[in-house]
Formats: structure tokens, C-alpha cells, sequence
């Protein structure tokens, strides 16, 4: 019952995914976002957080004082690509140059 | 923790973990992977995933032959989802430079037995991406085999698979010295403790640079930031990875619906700075929006920045070192490490075990840099 308790409401992750993890060697909250997408979904965490640093306290004993909460990354809101497009790109020139990623 | 091992691997990304995986495979399972943070916590989680095979050196574009014919059968040998998926690459090219190095790379890559098309802009639109504006677009290269794949997802499962066959995996541990002994490597001294052993591989990305310093070393490798933004989820409408060297971008949409993409900002300066800018957020939306106008009422959900390590030729470092017998090198992959991974993880296993490797990494050793034999890679990104 417990076990399908939803943790992280953006990604369906469950209470149960969450305790496999842990005890499946993911003891940060760090490993268990990049694994099982926890803190990745429009609420980038703020719901899921604190309970998955309990769930991880809970599960390896380490007090939830010395756990690590995950990196908070911009944007602080998710905001439309077409807000953040307007006025065109900041220095006047689209072009990123010749050594452009993938 | 070991205190000696066979093999100490230096970084638990995908090159640490690949080589620690096929050492073991190879028998060598006294292995043991020290990584500083977590799994995937350096530019392998940081990357955009695309796995590219469209190179313009014969060597390269053999190496990612061979790295997309080892990622497709991963899931199977490592029993593991890595969400390969086979969408296709889309080159566009905006200039006549561009068209004209298109056309040599495909005469190239279709000689080494790529099925790689040339296409109009209309011929993307009808075939490939309906969606795209190509305005300003002169032609494009596509190969439907080239791929892309979870960075995340296929670290793990190598390093799930490496466990299994031995490997003993040591995460936050980062490594404070290489250990040598009569010329040669003998070990590394860590945060917790030191391990012996007659060989180590430095696959610590950018940081491996400092890691070779404490053993004399000097790698000619220099840390760029490179910044990146995922979107929330939405129903596929696209397939490839589309890049383009001259207007600066590459994206794509993952498995779960997201689209993910950057692009590489030729005025930053060097240094281990993996902050999020507001011009990288706005000069990339305004690049999303232009190729991909129905983008406009999509949001922006996460944006993060990664290290490129960059050597002077774009190319990576890979063997073993003259001045320090049993260092290996597998650093330096100046932001295409994920996707060459697999086939210079069997090449380096290879060459740590004392096997030929079955493609040159000769030409990648730290010795083409004072011996001059460097060759440029114009596809190099």
C-alpha cells in the first residue's frame, strides 16, 4: 500500500521506486534524480525533495541534516521559450560560432 | 575499500565505467573505479546524448561506426534500458563552406558503407522534419542510423554490469595523487585511503588534468563551459538530432517527450565554471524559436552547463603515456565522449590487456603532440 504512495507527482515515482533505489546502492538525492527522474519534471523538486531526503535518512540511517538536497537550477519557474526569445538573441548575432556541440 | 588492485580507473562516467566493463569482460575483473562524486556527475551527465557517425576523417567516422554498432546491442548485453534510439542526425548547412565540406564528408562516410543522403530544404520538410524552418537553409546531411541514447541510464548500466563481473565501484572518493615507484605508475592515493596498482586509467574528463599534474604530468587539455536546457515533455513530432555548425545549435527530443539542446559560445573563456547564464537562456530560445516555431508556447523547465575538455586537435587522448609506463590516458574528448565511448573503451581494454586493438588509437596517443602528426577533423564540433 505504502509502496505505491506517489512521491514525485511530476514523474509518477513511487514510494517503493524510491526505497529500491536507495537500498539498490542510489543513496543521494542527486543519483536517484538522474536515475528515476525525481526533480526533473515542471516542479523541478520542490514537492519531492524533502520527502526523498527522508526516504534516504530513513533507509542508511545518515540524519537528514547531512543529506544533500539536489542542485536548484535556473529558470526558478519554467518560462515559454517564445517569453525568452523576444528581442531576439542578447548580443545581435545567432550564430554560436564553429564549435558548436552535440 | 581495496587497498590493490589489477586496475585503478580514475572517474565513473561512461569512459570509466565502459573500460572497467570490458577489462572484466576480458578477465581482468580486480578492477576498481574511484570516482570524486557520483555516477555520471561530470560532462557525462551533462551531455546532450546525440551519438553522431557523421565524422569527415576516415578514422573518426570508423570509430563511430563501430561505437553505434556496439550501442545497439548494448541493451541486450548489458541487460539494461539505455533508451537507444536510432532518430537520425540532421546536418544543416547555412553557407557555401559548409555545403562544399557536406559534400566531401558524404563521398567519405558513403565509401565506409553510411547510408548518409544529401537533402534540399524541401526535401527535410517532406521527408525528415515537417516542422523545421529551413529559411536560410542551402542543404542538409541525414543519416537515419545515427542515434541517441540516456547518458545516465547507460553509465549506470555499465557500471552495473562491471559490478557483476568483479569491479568494486568507490564513489565519492576523489583522487589527491598518482602514486609512482621506479618510473612507472604504482597506484593512487585517494580521500580515503590509497590503492595499489600497476595500472590506472585517468578518465576524470577535465579533472584529469590536475590528477596527472600530481605525477608531473602536463596534458595539453583546457576546460570549457558549455551550457544546455531541457523543455517539458510534449508528444514526439520530431526524430534526429539536428545540428548546424555554422548557426550554432544542436537539439533534439528525448524518450520522455523533452527537448534538449545547446550550443557551444565561441567567446568563453577557459576555466572550470559550470554556472547557468540568462544569455545562454535567451540566445537559445531565440534559436529554438526560430528553427522551431510551435517551440514559442513550450517552457523551458532546467537549464545546466558542463565541461568540454579540449585538446588543441578536438580529438581525445587515449593510451598509455611514455614518460609514466601503466598510465593510461582516456580524457580529452573535447565534448564527443559519450558518443565514441563504447568502441574507445573496447580499444583502450584491448591495449591495457596487452591485446592489439582492432582500430589505431596510435594516432590518438599524447605523442602527436610533440611529434606533430595532428590531423584536424572538420566535423568536430
Amino acid at each position: 500500500m505504502k509502496e505505491d504512495v506517489v512521491i514525485c507527482r511530476c514523474e509518477d515515482i513511487t514510494y517503493g521506486e524510491i526505497v529500491d533505489a536507495v537500498r539498490g546502492g542510489l543513496t543521494t538525492t542527486e543519483e536517484i534524480k538522474r536515475i528515476l527522474r525525481c526533480g526533473m519534471g515542471p516542479c523541478q523538486g520542490r514537492t519531492c525533495s524533502r520527502l526523498i531526503v527522508r526516504i534516504i535518512s530513513q533507509e542508511t540511517g545518515v540524519p537528514v541534516a547531512e543529506v544533500r538536497f539536489p542542485v536548484v537550477r535556473p529558470p526558478s519557474r519554467p518560462v515559454e521559450i517564445g517569453v525568452m526569445a523576444a528581442g531576439g538573441p542578447p548580443d545581435g548575432n545567432p550564430s554560436g560560432g564553429e564549435y558548436d556541440a552535440d | 575499500m581495496r587497498t590493490s588492485a589489477d586496475c585503478v580507473i580514475i572517474g565513473g562516467g561512461v569512459v570509466g565505467t565502459a573500460i572497467a566493463y570490458y577489462l572484466a569482460k576480458r578477465g581482468m575483473t580486480d578492477c576498481v573505479i574511484v570516482e570524486a562524486d557520483y555516477l555520471s556527475s561530470g560532462a557525462t551527465g551533462r551531455c546532450g546524448g546525440g551519438i553522431r557517425q557523421q565524422w569527415s576523417t576516415e578514422a573518426n567516422t570508423r570509430l563511430a561506426i563501430e561505437s553505434v554498432r556496439l550501442f545497439a546491442g548494448l541493451e541486450d548485453e548489458l541487460d539494461a534500458d539505455i533508451e537507444f534510439l536510432q532518430g537520425g542526425y540532421l546536418v544543416l548547412a547555412y553557407t557555401e563552406e559548409d555545403e562544399e565540406q557536406f559534400k566531401k564528408n558524404v563521398e567519405l562516410q558513403r565509401g565506409l558503407g553510411l547510408d548518409v543522403q544529401i537533402l534540399s530544404p524541401a526535401d527535410i520538410n517532406e521527408k525528415v522534419v515537417p516542422e523545421l524552418n529551413v529559411e536560410g537553409v542551402r542543404m542538409a546531411t541525414y543519416c537515419a542510423q545515427d542515434a541517441s541514447a540516456n547518458p545516465f541510464l547507460t553509465t549506470q548500466a555499465y557500471a552495473d554490469a562491471a559490478r557483476r563481473l568483479g569491479v568494486s565501484i568507490e564513489l565519492f572518493t576523489p583522487v589527491t595523487k598518482i602514486l609512482t615507484e621506479r618510473g612507472r605508475v604504482a597506484g593512487v592515493e585517494t580521500a580515503r585511503g590509497t590503492i595499489r596498482a600497476p595500472l590506472v586509467v585517468n578518465a576524470a574528463g577535465s579533472h584529469s588534468v590536475p590528477i596527472a599534474a600530481t605525477a608531473g604530468i602536463d596534458l595539453p587539455i583546457t576546460p570549457y563551459r558549455r551550457e544546455i536546457l531541457v523543455t517539458e515533455p510534449l508528444e514526439r513530432f520530431f526524430h534526429p538530432m539536428i545540428i548546424s555548425f555554422s548557426f550554432g545549435i544542436y537539439f533534439r527530443q528525448v524518450k520522455h517527450g523533452a527537448v534538449i539542446g545547446g550550443y557551444g559560445d565561441p567567446a568563453e573563456p577557459p576555466g572550470f565554471n559550470e554556472t547557468s547564464s540568462l544569455k545562454f537562456l535567451r540566445t537559445m530560445s531565440w534559436k529554438l524559436s526560430h528553427l522551431m516555431p510551435r517551440l514559442n508556447n513550450v517552457k523551458v523547465v532546467r537549464q545546466w552547463a558542463g565541461l568540454y575538455d579540449m585538446t588543441p586537435d578536438a580529438q581525445p587522448i587515449l593510451g598509455e603515456l611514455d614518460e609514466l609506463p601503466g598510465f593510461f590516458q582516456a580524457n580529452g574528448f573535447s565534448g564527443h565522449g559519450f558518443m565514441i565511448c563504447p568502441k574507445v573503451a573496447v580499444l583502450l581494454a584491448q591495449a591495457i590487456t596487452g591485446e592489439e586493438p582492432d582500430l589505431d588509437i596510435e594516432r590518438l596517443s599524447a605523442r602527436r603532440f610533440t611529434d606533430g602528426r595532428i590531423t584536424q577533423d572538420r566535423s568536430v564540433v
